[in-house]
């Protein structure tokens, strides 16, 4: 796969292409495992108890965080992660081919 | 219809669905067999993650356990969800990308190490093994109590039903058999949701409906309705948190950091086609198990409520403000005919006194009401689900349909288990250490013995539970947050981190995680053998056994991080190994 393409980048520009991209992916994964922390161990957990004084609903906010909220956040979380880092595959040209290789 | 004639007919179909799909999806080659051909629809593979996730104890046990700890209980809903944020950021992509067939493969691969690869193979055989007796243990009680036949039969039939599946089909046998399992556990158990949230509050959904007042036109919200409840009879408010903040904040990162580490689901993101496949697969895997894990908290509530309701029906302390046990209902005479509900008279007034006799600052006001103990000396937790659907009223087609879910939860994680298990020794073991020359077919014929070996132990266990295997999901927890997800994270994320290294933090995390949940559970969880007794005032720093994973991994990070400093960085092919699966397709040529 990798003979494929980009047949005509210098070693050298490929090499910083990814460390650029790999840059790039940690800091999505940082930002996105920032909000994971705070729904579910600060809003969840740390914070229960101020957080309980205001509500959703009926339900008190920490624990609406602990037993609803921070699971609807992971699920939003996973797939805004997935689009993003689709977006910078293409932007940085790695990603995969549209037929896979077979592993049957 | 009789309710057992009924039980049979739905719980038979959803067999013959199951077997069905199994001569439908034969496997052919070791990649079918292993990871489903890697041809497994992102959306398809979600579904079929979800239902190997969620076990007869997320199905059947984990409503219950929020009934009675209340917000505590949290733990497991954000602890067994949270984890797959980090398997889709830290891992999933990465291993898809690896492009092999098991977790062993990949630590071995990476640490360039046969040792590695051993240990791996090891906490995987432990955490898989403890973990399926547990399922074999819930289709022989989901048999017993529905089917009304012998445990051992119930679990003989689950066996005969997985063998089928999995050593004819694999990984695509039971990839597509989960899909099929998840529906049908998913509508077993909203369709009770959903009815008991419209009784008691007139919402259709359970996650509204928890958050809501109550519908009897009282103005009383529901949740303040259960503390009032609850706590008029010398309980816990349900709200109210009862553990540490430390504790609770440890557990849930041993749950979620074990969730990620689970070969079992691991291994599932190895059957879809492409590495944003991966990404976005286990977001549809969070989405099924979702679906499920936001009613959960609604379940156990509204439970809880009916129950105490149902028992306590007038006001605390009035003479007739107690149930008359001769009025009980039918279904608390159903279920106390199982054990799971245990009523005992102890001062002979014939009224039923539910309350927590364990609180001392209630007791004065427990005598001044002629009580004389809580008289409801079983209740198991199980049946906040099980019995859900008499409780509300519903019609029998819904209860043959719990069992059905309850057998496709069971059945769906034991298959997955299975697999893992199976497929590390024929492939782990036999091909990448004892016999690397054997041809594909004769790895796929041992990958099927193994199977079949793996579903012989694992219904011997399941007939026949070790004393401890109710003990042991901390055990499973404990290991693949210790020693397999550090490992994979690290294997992934430093380039630096060396085989010595991982070696030494896998071994340094299993030890410290090991040596604390020995010491308060005893040696193999025998009695007698532990070394302090395990209340909180015995824990380090208040920390329970089951929240020590994350203690583990910690220090498997910090061994695995200061030995690798101290040795030779890896070598230049695994630097281009690492690398490599950093980039979806591959590095631009020409280095």
């Amino acid at each position: 796969m990798t003979e494929s393409k980009e047949n005509a980048v210098p070693a050298q520009d490929a090499r910083h292409r990814a460390a650029a991209y790999w840059k790039a992916n940690l800091r999505l994964v940082a930002g996105c495992l920032a909000v994971w922390f705070l729904v579910s161990y600060g809003f969840g957990i740390l914070l229960a108890d101020p957080l309980d004084r205001f509500h959703l609903g009926n339900y008190p906010l920490g624990f609406w965080f602990a037993t609803q909220g921070s699971i609807y956040v992971f699920v939003v979380l996973i797939f805004f992660y997935a689009w993003r880092m689709n977006r910078l595959d293409r932007r940085f040209g790695v990603q995969e081919d549209d037929a896979p290789a077979d592993r049957a | 219809m009789e309710l057992q004639t009924l039980t049979y007919l739905v719980v038979g179909a959803t067999f013959a669905l199951y077997i069905g799909i199994a001569l439908w999806s034969r496997a052919s080659s070791t990649g079918e067999f292993y990871v489903a051909g890697g041809h497994v629809h992102p959306v398809a593979n979600g579904m079929a993650t979800a239902a190997d996730w969620m076990s007869a104890a997320s199905f059947i046990s984990m409503a219950g356990l929020i009934a009675f700890l209340g917000y505590d209980a949290s733990v497991y809903l954000m602890g067994w969800t949270g984890g797959y944020v980090l398997l889709a950021l830290l891992l999933a992509p990465y291993l898809r990308k690896f492009g092999k067939f098991t977790v062993p493969e990949f630590i071995g691969d990476r640490f360039d190490s046969r040792t590695a690869r051993l240990v791996a193979v090891f906490c995987l055989i432990v955490a898989s093994i403890t973990y399926v007796i547990g399922q074999m243990k819930g289709v022989g009680v989901a048999f017993g109590r529905f089917l009304e036949v012998p445990f051992e039969v119930g679990v003989l039939v689950g066996m005969g039903i997985v063998f089928i599946y999995a050593v004819l089909g694999g990984m695509k046998g039971i990839t597509y058999t989960q899909i099929a399992q998840y529906c049908v556990l998913i509508f077993a158990y909203t369709v009770p949701a959903i009815f008991i949230s419209l009784n008691l509050t007139g919402h259709v959904l359970p996650q509204v409906g928890l958050g809501a007042d109550m519908a009897d036109g009282s103005g009383v919200s529901l949740l303040n309705r259960l503390d009032q409840v609850v706590t008029d009879l010398g309980f816990a408010a349900f709200t109210a948190q009862k553990s540490t903040d430390l504790n609770i904040f440890l557990l849930t990162a041993s749950l979620m950091i074990g969730t990620a580490g689970l070969p079992h689901v691991i291994v599932r993101f190895f059957t879809v086609p492409k590495v944003a496949d991966a990404r976005s697969s286990a977001g549809w895997a969070l989405v099924f198990i979702a679906l499920l894990y936001t009613t959960a908290p609604a379940v156990g509530a509204m439970a809880r409520l009916n129950l105490v309701e149902t028992v306590q029906p007038g006001a605390v302390g009035a003479v007739d403000g107690n149930l008359v046990y001769a009025e009980r209902p039918e279904w608390f005479r159903n279920w106390e005919t199982t054990g799971l509900l245990g009523f005992e008279d102890k001062n002979g007034d014939g009224r039923i006194q539910y309350y927590n006799d364990a609180d001392p600052g209630f007791a004065e006001q427990a005598q001044a009401h002629g009580w004389k103990g809580n008289e409801m000396v079983t209740v198991d937790r199980d049946i906040m689900v099980l019995a859900n659907p008499e409780i509300a009223g519903l019609p029998d087609w819904v209860i043959a349909l719990v069992a059905a879910g309850g057998l496709a939860a069971a059945l769906s994680t034991a298959a997955g288990l299975l697999l893992a298990i199976s497929s590390a020794v024929s492939h782990d073991l036999l091909k990448g250490m004892i016999a690397p020359n054997i041809s594909e077919r004769q790895e796929l014929m041992a990958s099927r013995l193994a199977m079949a070996g793996a579903i012989l132990v694992a219904g011997y266990l399941g007939m026949n539970p070790p004393g401890f295997a109710a003990e042991t999901v901390a055990l499973a927890f404990g290991l693949a947050a210790s020693s397999l997800f550090p490992a994979l994270m690290m294997g992934i994320f430093s380039l630096r981190v060396n085989r010595a290294g991982a070696i030494a933090g896998m071994l340094a995390g299993v030890t410290v995680t090991v040596t604390y949940i020995v010491v308060f559970k005893g040696v193999f969880f025998i009695p007698g053998t532990e070394l302090l007794d395990n209340t909180p005032d015995n824990w380090l720093l208040g920390i329970s056994p089951e929240a020590f994973g994350a203690v583990g991994a910690v220090a498997n990070f910090i061994v695995a991080w200061t030995v690798s400093r101290m040795t030779a960085p890896p070598p230049e092919h695994i630097r281009q190994l690492v690398e490599n699966i950093r980039v979806p397709g591959g590095l631009p040529s020409g280095r």
